[in-house]
């Protein structure tokens, strides 16, 4: 789509959703949010991006094919399984520690790298879903 | 802390993760998959004599207490089938390497592959009956893209047939899952047959039970739901056909065994009986399939429906000796059916085809290929002294101590059409002259495997059949699991009391 408006615009959005979808992935950890959601809004700013400027441009600005990112977040989500089997409990059990930083007690926990691993797959999926459409025409 | 439970689930989704992070290296996940299959077998090996020895085992991952988390359980049923799953997988992984194309392999073949056998294992260690349907679908799935993988007609035909009935089937068992759950207030089995024990709602509860009936029955191809099996089976390239039928069918006699054991045992007389009579038909009609085709994959495909017959006839009859016989029955249909997939296959690389008037002389030029086929053969139409004998010997003799003659007469008769099929295979395909339409010798182009191609196809096969011998002819060890399996099956207090009071 060849358009000024959308190509503007989504120049604009594009670092705004990711923020955006960081945030939401952060925010899952006590509230609404977390790993899926911001998946999904993440895929949207590289969705749009590719609407205006085509898949070829965002796919090097992805960098990384989106079937491989799919196999990092399995990946992340796995490992995230494993550390709770190498501290002793079942699988999955969460494990957290408790480092202060700048003051304040950070909780940092295995469920967070599961959700990075979430977050992964769903821009992965998502992507290489909307990538494989885009070009089939 | 035991960990061992989670390992036939870890191992192949990790490895499928891995294989998925190298998309771009063929070479590179074709080993990663055979080491995570072969790491598989070890260990469902070992929890195989985990439980074996210690009794059922139960995991609750992420610490959650059952009935509230989900729970994963194997007992030895279980176990022993996550053990020839893991064989299986391993042998038809090696298969694959002769056997995969490089467009099918560079579409993920193998993180797919793994990511089934993944669902495969999920479906026999669950102990949550939502969560079994979670895992079909898991199957389904993977199962539809490895059906497509390829991208040519009569697959997509064959998938979309597939695909349709199985969702149809998904849609059934969920309104079951939620009747059971209206009913008992829970999802986790153990903590449904406890609830379930007090015998009230009996009528309800049987009308659940029917619903599972039809949606296992559609996935497990019993009579008169079989119809999308041999429709689409024999579409896929025959490593995908060989796992497929292997495991996918079994799953849902394992959930027809599981839910008709632990849950559904208010009213044998009743419920025990309709299986009964499913059962009938089933065999006959898949080995009548049988007869009237004439392209290899198509006459194994129909006999995937008549051998599931005599798995439902078992549990059926409801006995000790029975069930015992089912789970053997189980464990020899995945070894020998299989193996006549990857043994046609095989032939369709030497001679070019998959159709008995385009096959011949494979005896005289294979030798090996053919005894192989026979030992496979043979043990399917049940012959001593090979596992299929075994399998229909105790099946039959529980249905003799029940008294069920008609039931056992067309159980015998099937078995003798089997004979029927297995020899005109091997009349057309073997004893014959090699046709002169055959690829091989019509086609200059064709040429026949060989090499190192010809190893990775015949190693596995081998492998197979060595444990189809060995079975068979030193059966009485692996007979004692088999009775301990069963009255684990026959006695859900065992099962019951391990998942809920640890």
């Amino acid at each position: 789509m060849n358009s000024v408006i959308l190509k503007t615009a989504a120049r604009l959005l594009f670092p705004l959703l990711l923020v955006f979808s960081i945030f939401l992935f952060f925010r899952g950890h006590n509230e609404p949010g977390g790993g899926f959601i911001g998946g999904l809004v993440g895929a949207s700013a590289f969705v749009l991006f590719a609407i205006a400027f085509g898949t070829e441009v965002t796919r090097k600005l992805l960098r990384i094919d989106p079937r491989i990112l799919i196999g990092w977040g399995l990946f992340f989500a796995l490992v995230s399984g494993i550390m709770s089997m190498m501290a002793g409990d079942a699988f999955f059990t969460g494990q957290w520690i408790f480092p202060v930083l700048f003051g304040s007690e950070i909780h940092l926990g295995t469920p967070l790298i599961f959700d990075i691993g979430v977050y992964l797959v769903v821009v992965g999926f998502t992507l290489a879903v909307i990538f494989a459409l885009e070009e089939e025409n | 802390m035991s960990h061992i439970l989670i390992y036939p689930l870890l191992i192949p989704i990790l490895t499928a993760s891995i294989a998925l992070i190298f998309f771009k290296s063929r070479v590179f996940q074709r080993w990663i998959n055979v080491l995570g299959s072969g790491l598989l077998l070890g260990f469902s090996a070992y929890l195989l004599y985990m439980v074996q020895s210690d009794g059922i085992q139960v995991l609750q991952p992420g610490n959650w207490e059952a009935p509230f988390g989900i729970t994963l359980v194997a007992d030895l049923f279980s176990a022993l089938l996550v053990c020839v799953t893991g064989l299986k997988a391993f042998a038809i992984s090696i298969y694959s390497l002769g056997d995969m194309d490089e467009r099918r392999e560079s579409f993920g073949f193998h993180p797919l592959y793994q990511i089934l056998i993944f669902g495969v294992n999920g479906a026999f260690l669950t102990g949550d009956l939502f969560n079994l349907y979670v895992w079909f679908e898991v199957m389904l799935i993977t199962s539809f893209v490895l059906l497509s993988l390829g991208n040519r007609k009569t697959q997509i035909d064959g998938a979309v047939k597939y695909v349709v009935i199985n969702l149809l089937s998904s849609l059934i068992f969920l309104s079951g899952v939620g009747i059971m759950y209206g009913i008992t207030g829970t999802l986790n089995l153990a903590a449904m047959a406890e609830a379930l024990q007090d015998g009230e709602n009996t009528g309800l509860v049987i009308t659940a039970s029917m619903m599972f009936l039809v949606s296992f029955g559609i996935k497990s191809a019993v009579f008169p739901l079989f119809f999308w099996l041999p429709a689409s089976y024999h579409t896929p390239p025959i490593t995908v056909t060989a796992i497929f039928g292997a495991l996918l069918t079994k799953v849902g006699v394992y959930s027809l065994v599981r839910v008709f054991t632990l849950l559904f045992t208010q009213d044998i007389g009743y419920t025990h009986t309709i299986l009964l009579w499913i059962s009938v038909p089933t065999m006959v009609v898949g080995v009548l399939g049988a007869a009237s085709q004439y392209d290899v994959r198509k006459i194994l495909s129909f006999h995937i429906v008549s051998q599931i017959g005599y798995m439902i006839m078992g549990l059926a009859f409801f006995t000790k000796i029975a069930l015992a016989g089912v789970i053997y029955y189980i464990l020899h249909n995945i070894l020998a059916k299989t193996n006549l997939f990857l043994v046609a296959g095989v032939a369709q690389k030497y001679v070019g085809s998959y159709h008995l008037s385009k096959l011949g002389g494979l005896y005289k030029n294979y030798p090996l290929l053919s005894s192989l086929f026979a030992i496979s053969a043979i043990s399917l139409a049940g012959l001593p002294p090979l596992t299929g004998f075994w399998a229909k010997y105790t099946v039959i003799y529980a249905g003799l101590e029940v008294q069920e003659w008609v039931v056992i007469g067309f159980a015998l008769a099937v078995g003798l059409m089997t004979m029927f099929s297995m020899t005109k295979i091997w009349m057309g395909a073997y004893w014959s002259k090699l046709p002169d339409k055959a690829p091989v010798a019509s086609d200059p182009g064709f040429k026949p495997v060989s090499g190192l191609h010809r190893v990775a196809l015949l190693f596995p096969v081998m492998l197979i059949a060595a444990f189809i011998v060995g079975l068979g002819i030193y059966g009485e060890p692996f007979f004692r699991i088999l009775f301990d399996a069963a009255d684990q099956l026959l006695d859900p207090s065992m099962y019951i009391e391990a998942v809920l009071n640890p």
